[in-house]
């Protein structure tokens, strides 16, 4: 069959476009995706911050500009709607001399001038009112009420449930070879499964966007990977912060940043690494580079918990394109692609405001687009046990036993929940961990994991030997002792 | 939302649980309530297949499932209340009107009170990330105990070529068990210039099965971006710190943390506890009671124990205080005193004494020594001791009649 679409890349911003495609009648759509969940690539490892939208220059990088603010803006409803856990907790961008007082003024008029509400100076004094636990060298901060922190992999699962519920089709565990393009027309996708075939194939394959774009002949722009490190602590680490912490940024990045999680976690990171053009999944962690994450850190905040009190350290890469600005573009020739790729910072952001604009791009193509009318907004969230009230405890008890056996005694999971999250198609013990939080405590999964490996052996009917933590290659154990 | 009352909970069905529980009821207790997470008694001693259990306890060499039989059979046959597959969701001190446990049953919420507490919940393992390791994060890499359970509890092999990190006892048991198995164990790497494990399983787990140890050395990183294909090793001067220039890697498929554990005082903490930094459990008296009176601690959670022994007598001292703050026997002094680490050791368990009856202390050295002696010398006291270990905890009675000369700090040192 020919899909009308076919999306590369099941990251958000993929998954963004996916949702928004489904909103029509015209569209039926297919996503490709390499690994065994969604949302593996750059997604899954960033701050998880929604920027207010003061960074990016309009003149300079003006997808940036323009659909960060927005993007800000959707995500207040889209949370909503998909249930997917946010926290508007403002930002503080701190300045500690008078050339960063200098940037904050910059920073200020930018933000105005892409539309950002509430931009206010705050003395230092005041600072430390706002966020106990600052740094006491800072001068001046420049508080964004709007800017908040979203869980970025249930950003990811949130956006694919609901696209799928709509009829979208997820073919994970599938590579995305080469676009097929016929008499200057896309025709569909070649992937390591076979052809499929669809009239228009968005490219959202994020760190391999570049890659995926030559197949199609167009070679205009490249993509680096920018890695980045991050410690995150533990629930109970104290000292913590209430808002994000930034430093004013630097022309590469924004910075080291000390913030909350959705989860009341401390989240510090990242440092911004280029590195080689070819290591597109080199998402190792280094001990210089968590040293410097660390230091940088050091100076936004009065006190860091203690080091060992970091519950894991992690890396994660941002496409960084050649241009500098977000790809987002349909062409002539071939017709029938859309780029959406060189999603570096704000690309989470705005994933949203993207989708929106591509739709725009596909309008503007002539196409028709009629609303589906059994489309749905809203995607229901695996119930979290631990913030269910108790009353509440006791009857999904009573309806589900499993709901009484906790299984991540660190994160109080239950049973049910990871049966749950088996049902809606985790495959892997990762997939578990990003759609429960079983295994993310301090443990990091000592206690659990045999026991969810039994659990997703008993209900997929896989032998434990055939399971693995994150797809093809890696198996968590050898199978059975002899 | 269910209640029970009791005269005593006991939190955590382990070895110091379970001889807390039965022993409480062997003193007279009424209502005893043991509360397990899993759903079965045993605590880590199921998975614990090896002797070596119950030598100075029952003057038998169990192996850990064996030895739990004893204990749970203890537990039934004294008649305490065992309630399995309970969460502990939270700990409420209400001071002179008791103590109230909250708990996740697959019955429903249930809500516990008594007015004493015994807390043995154990400890937990120290992982890769908290001792350091960086680079990929792929599957392959377990802690020690992970390893034992997904052997001996679930008879899963997690991997066939084998680095061990640390060489305490787990450590060492952890490298014969996977030996015996056929897997490959490569080498034994351990921070420390000696090996933190007992003599006897150096000599029976890494030399019967000519396991390299390699001692004054740290895995710096893991590599593999899926299964783990290497481990990168450095070796590292008197101070811990990497010699660039030393990196070596290992190729194996799986790594085995096994750097030490955790006291798990979450609830206890949050519930107001003091803890001691030294020891990560909660500061004790010499009732074993916690800075929240009527609640009292053992086992793994109070101190990281080596013998299992020790954590069952910790569980029986427990149960007398339970038993005498009911009947009202027990008698705090008007001020404590302390006692104290010294030159030479790490912590000092109980952390306060009233001087007025016959006390065990524990404790531990901070580097091995061949003749050493104890030093008490507010009591003017010597203790000569044959090879201290700081892996293997030095027990020490002491009889009331000496520690009422004790004025305000009792310090132990340790000199060689």
């Amino acid at each position: 069959m020919t899909y009308r679409a076919a999306i590369i890349g099941a990251g958000i911003v993929g998954l963004a476009v996916a949702r928004e495609l489904m909103r029509y009648e015209e569209f039926d759509v297919l996503i490709i995706e390499k690994e065994s969940d969604v949302g593996w690539g750059t997604s899954k490892a960033n701050t998880g911050i929604v920027h207010a939208g003061y960074d990016d220059e309009p003149e300079k990088y003006p997808w940036r500009a323009k659909l960060c603010r927005i993007g800000n803006e959707l995500w207040h409803e889209l949370s909503r709607e998909l249930q997917v856990p946010i926290e508007w907790c403002g930002a503080l961008v701190l300045a500690f001399d008078e050339h960063d007082r200098g940037v904050l003024r910059e920073l200020q008029s930018r933000g105005r001038a892409n539309a950002v509400p509430a931009l206010e100076f705050v003395e230092s004094d005041f600072c430390s009112d706002l966020e106990p636990n600052i740094s006491r060298e800072v001068v001046e901060g420049l508080w964004a009420s709007t800017s908040g922190t979203i869980s970025p992999y249930e950003a990811v699962i949130a956006l694919a449930e609901n696209a799928v519920d709509n009829g979208a089709q997820l073919c994970l565990e599938t590579l995305a070879c080469q676009i097929v393009v016929r008499a200057g027309e896309v025709v569909g996708v070649d992937t390591d499964k076979g052809f499929q075939g669809a009239d228009i194939v968005i490219n959202a394959a994020g760190m391999f966007g570049d890659r995926v774009s030559r197949t199609a002949g167009i070679s205009d722009f490249s993509i680096r990977p920018r890695r980045g490190e991050y410690f995150l602590f533990d629930r109970d680490a104290t000292p913590k912060v209430h808002m994000t912490l930034f430093h004013t940024p630097q022309p590469a990045t924004k910075g080291v940043v000390v913030t909350p999680t959705t989860e009341g976690n401390l989240l510090v990171g990242p440092n911004a690494k280029d590195i080689e053009e070819d290591e597109r999944d080199a998402t190792m962690t280094t001990r210089d580079g968590l040293d410097e994450v660390w230091e940088r850190a050091s100076r936004l905040v009065a006190k860091l918990p203690p080091r060992n009190t970091a519950m894991r350290t992690f890396a994660g890469l941002r496409p960084e394109p050649n241009c500098g600005d977000f790809i987002i573009e349909a062409y002539d020739s071939p017709g029938g692609l859309v780029n959406c790729v060189g999603m570096r910072s704000p690309g989470l952001t705005s994933a949203p405001a993207i989708a929106k604009e591509v739709i725009k791009l596909l309008k503007g193509r002539d196409l028709k687009l009629t609303r589906r009318r059994k489309w749905k907004s809203s995607r229901e969230a695996i119930r979290k046990f631990r913030l269910v009230p108790s009353q509440e405890k006791d009857r999904l008890i009573s309806i589900e036993a499993g709901y009484g056996k906790v299984a991540c005694a660190c994160e109080m999971v239950t049973e049910a929940e990871i049966k749950e999250a088996i049902g809606r198609g985790a495959r892997t013990l990762d997939s578990v961990k990003f759609r429960t939080r079983a295994g993310m405590g301090r443990c990091q999964g000592s206690f659990c994991l045999a026991k969810i490996l039994a659990l997703l052996s008993q209900e997929t009917r896989e032998p434990i030997g055939a399971l693995t933590q994150k797809g093809k290659g890696s198996n968590v154990v050898q199978g059975p002792i002899r | 939302m269910k209640e029970r009352f009791a005269d005593v909970i006991v939190i955590g069905g382990g070895p110091s649980g379970m001889a807390a529980a039965s022993y409480c009821r062997k003193e007279g207790v009424g209502a005893v309530l043991l509360v397990e997470r899993e759903g079965a008694l045993g605590g880590i001693l199921p998975q614990c297949i090896h002797p070596g259990f119950g030598l100075l306890e029952l003057n038998e060499d169990l192996t850990g499932p064996e030895f739990a039989d004893r204990l749970e059979g203890q537990v039934h046959d004294l008649g305490v209340k065992v309630l399995l597959d309970r969460f502990t969701k939270k700990l409420g001190y209400e001071g002179d009107r008791g103590i109230s446990v909250e708990c996740i049953s697959p019955s429903g919420l249930e809500v516990l009170k008594a007015p004493c507490l015994i807390y043995s919940t154990g400890c937990r393992e120290r992982h890769a990330f908290e001792i350091g390791i960086v680079g990929d994060r792929p599957s392959g890499v377990f802690t020690a105990g992970t390893a034992q359970s997904l052997m001996d509890i679930y008879g899963l092999l997690p991997g066939k070529e084998i680095v061990v990190v640390g060489s305490g006892d787990v450590g060492l048991i952890m490298s014969r068990r996977f030996a015996i198995e056929g897997a490959h164990v490569k080498a034994v790497v351990e921070i420390l210039p000696y090996s933190g494990g007992l003599t006897r399983n150096i000599a029976q787990c890494l030399e019967d099965f000519e396991i390299p140890l390699l001692l004054s050395h740290a895995v710096l990183e893991i590599r593999g971006r899926r299964r783990v294909e290497s481990a990168v090793i450095i070796e590292v001067d008197g101070k811990q710190a990497p010699i660039s220039g030393t990196e070596r890697e290992i190729k194996c498929d799986t790594v085995v943390v096994a750097a030490g554990l955790v006291p798990e005082v979450g609830l206890l903490e949050k519930a107001g506890a003091k803890i001691d930094p030294a020891t990560g459990g909660p500061v004790v008296n010499e009732f074993l009671e916690t800075s929240l009176p009527g609640v009292f601690a053992c086992g793994n959670v109070l101190v990281v124990n080596d013998l299992v022994d020790h954590a069952v007598e910790q569980g029986r001292l427990c149960a007398g205080s339970v038993k005498s703050t009911l009947d009202g026997s027990l008698r705090r002094p008007t001020s404590w005193k302390r006692s104290v680490p010294g030159e030479g050791t790490r912590f000092v368990i109980p952390h306060l004494i009233s001087g007025e009856r016959d006390t065990t202390f524990y404790t531990r050295v901070r580097t091995p020594m061949e003749d050493c002696r104890l030093l008490l010398k507010e009591l003017s006291k010597e203790v000569r001791i044959t090879g201290a270990k700081p892996s293997e905890m030095i027990r020490l009675s002491l009889k009331g009649e000496l520690l009422s000369k004790v004025r305000a700090d009792l310090t132990f040192e340790v000199q060689s």
